[in-house]
């Protein structure tokens, strides 16, 4: 058996450093991540990366980030699996393996000059914030601008203080609820579909972006269709264990579709057959 | 006619010991070798009289050679920085026996792995495997399903290839490598008229020998597939399946990976690779959190099933089964992928006569 290394192979890791560590939950960590040599992560919202925690394994995490910052990038990752525990013990100027950007984003250009309607469950507020935090950044070339956030309490929030900012802009309407309440728990209790029928928008101006755990997307899109928001007007984004990313391995594969390269963000007219979508 | 001889050579049977012998002279010869129980596999030789030429499709189809098992993608160093190099293993070898089915199959995993994004591990090692074919002059048994999926005649997909006639190969000398092959062996002769018309004459006796296995035409089995998403059978299928994930190890072109991680004691070193994974069993397609989109055998089978029949119609144009047989050979429940089309076809013409009544 002969061995020779290879250099075009998409299974090659760039070297990254951890910027910064941040705590948000007892769940879940904040890491700012910057590639070696100062190469950009050239990346759009929606995308993810295949990230190296050598010595433990290699995962697929959606980005938070917007991509106006061309020097360094954030994952919000939750503590679940063997990796991903492996990752939370790491530290700033502690090293990580990138692969990546991988898949097809939120359609921004297809967005703006549009109204959107952002849905975020649990988690899914991060792929949302890379999204976000791009509308924000570019505030007039999108419409209406309104977020919805669904947790399981109030100590599950992430991104507390931008949360907070969110819901101080004038030009952003915010809503969150949380499905149970605590002592110090003014807003809404309840799952997120509550706040779907109170939103005053124009459907047919509407895009409307949805990212949650899996159970949320059937009873979020059937409140959005009572809104009247056409099928090819909702975008969804999934989460699946891709362990390739280059659309061989067959892990994230949903029928025909792989969601590594087809996905993760699909138009909802496009996937509404599929069984094993939603 | 004269232009057709050229591409043939002709090796008297007595001179395949000298050919294999004088081929593993400088290359790793594999070919189909007898187990026991009417069992094959690919083994080394270094002559021929151990081959089985008259053997069923081996255990694990040649698949293992360009896709090994357990392959190895990266490998990395831990200190101050961190090492990492990114690496293909390959081999140089001779397959010799290489059934129609199996050369069907070894092509569409030449599709699946340069489609982009490529995939350059397979792409590195493939040019370093040469292939000789081997025609089946009749079916190797029940389970086999070649004619419907057209791949009971060669069309491609060798360097060399053989036709039993008797006394001796005829050789079709496909590739540059192929005639390279033929001439530093100097084991053959060249092929004449009588032996053209010999070969066409098989080919002949062949289309008599080989029909179609199922109830159904292939251009008819996508819009089968269409309409069969909700279908019985696959509860069916469900109910018996055990989830051992057998049939797709054996399968030539199921190319599902897991990607894994070794990592010496002293955690200063690991490697990364990729090993063969079955969409049968049970935790390939969960999500961190536990949700699993598959959970179901009878959804798992039907995803096999698609991926041969539909999926790959709309991507590649072509079915991903060859015909080979092994899957309903290898299955510890008698699933039978014959069995599985007919019942397809028998529960749409059941509902067919239904809607007419």
């Amino acid at each position: 058996m002969e061995r020779l290394g290879i250099k075009e192979t998409k299974f090659a890791v760039k070297i990254a450093k951890i910027l910064k560590t941040k705590r948000m939950t007892e769940q879940e960590k904040l890491f700012e991540i910057a590639l070696e040599g100062g190469e950009s992560l050239d990346y759009e919202p929606g995308q993810f990366i295949m990230i190296t925690v050598f010595g433990a394994g290699e995962i697929p995490i959606s980005l938070t980030s917007a991509p106006t910052n061309r020097l360094s990038f954030e994952i919000c990752v939750r503590a679940v699996g063997k990796v991903t525990n492996a990752l939370h013990t790491l530290e700033a100027g502690d090293l990580v393996g990138i692969r990546g950007p991988y898949g097809k984003g939120f359609p921004i250009r297809i967005l703006e000059g549009n109204d959107l309607l952002i849905v975020a469950g649990g988690l899914g507020i991060a792929p949302l914030r890379s999204l976000i935090s791009y509308v924000l950044e570019n505030r007039r070339d999108f419409g209406k601008v309104h977020i919805l956030l669904g947790c399981k309490s109030p100590q599950d929030m992430l991104f507390v203080d931008e949360l907070n900012l969110w819901d101080r802009r004038m030009d952003v309407h915010y809503e969150c609820t949380v499905d149970k309440g605590a002592p110090d728990w003014a807003g809404n209790v309840g799952v997120i579909t509550t706040l779907i029928p109170g939103v005053d928008l124009e459907p047919e101006r509407t895009f409307a972006v949805v990212v949650g755990p899996p159970v949320m997307y059937k009873y979020v899109i059937r409140e959005l269709l009572a809104k009247n928001i056409p099928e090819r007007q909702i975008l969804v984004s999934f989460e699946r264990h891709m362990k390739c990313g280059i659309g061989k391995c067959g892990r994230c594969q949903m029928q025909n579709l792989y969601v590594c390269q087809d996905g993760p963000v699909f138009n909802y007219d496009d996937i509404k057959h599929l069984s094993e979508a939603l | 006619m004269k232009d057709m001889q050229h591409q043939y050579a002709l090796l008297s049977k007595d001179n395949l010991d000298g050919f294999i012998s004088r081929l593993s002279g400088s290359k790793k010869v594999m070919a189909p070798f007898s187990k026991g129980h009417n069992n094959y596999s690919f083994e080394e030789v270094r002559s021929g009289e151990r081959i089985a030429l008259n053997y069923i499709p081996t255990i694990l189809s040649p698949k293992k050679f360009f896709m090994p098992q357990y392959e190895t993608l990266l490998s990395y160093k831990i200190g101050k920085t961190i090492n990492v190099e990114t690496v293909v293993d390959y081999e140089e070898m001779v397959l010799f026996g290489v059934h129609t089915c199996d050369l069907a199959g070894i092509q569409c995993l030449n599709m699946v792995f340069s489609e982009r994004p490529k995939d350059y591990n397979y792409l590195t090692r493939k040019p370093h495997i040469l292939i000789i074919g081997l025609e089946c002059n009749n079916y190797c048994d029940e389970h086999a399903s070649c004619h419907l999926v057209n791949a009971s005649l060669p069309s491609g997909g060798y360097d060399l290839f053989f036709t039993d006639l008797g006394d001796y190969f005829m050789v079709h000398v496909n590739t540059q490598e192929g005639e390279e092959m033929v001439e530093e062996t100097k084991s053959f002769e060249p092929a004449g008229k009588d032996q053209l018309h010999e070969l066409a004459d098989l080919r002949e006796q062949k289309r008599k020998i080989f029909k179609n296995e199922v109830s159904i035409a292939p251009r008819h089995l996508p819009e089968l597939f269409e309409g069969a998403f909700e279908s019985k059978v696959w509860n069916e299928l469900g109910e018996r399946c055990l989830a051992c994930g057998n049939c797709t190890n054996v399968c030539p072109t199921c190319y599902c990976f897991d990607i894994r991680e070794e990592v010496s004691l002293d955690r200063k070193s690991g490697s990364r690779y990729r090993m063969w994974y079955s969409c049968q069993v049970e935790p390939f397609a969960k999500v961190a959190g536990g949700i699993n989109f598959r959970v179901d055998r009878s959804a798992r089978q039907r995803h096999r099933y698609y991926r041969k029949f539909k999926y790959p119609v709309l991507k590649f144009s072509r079915f991903f089964c060859t015909g080979c047989g092994r899957c309903s050979r290898t299955c510890m429940a008698d699933i039978r992928l014959k069995e599985t089309l007919n019942a397809l076809v028998k529960e749409k013409t059941t509902k067919l006569w239904r809607d007419w009544e």
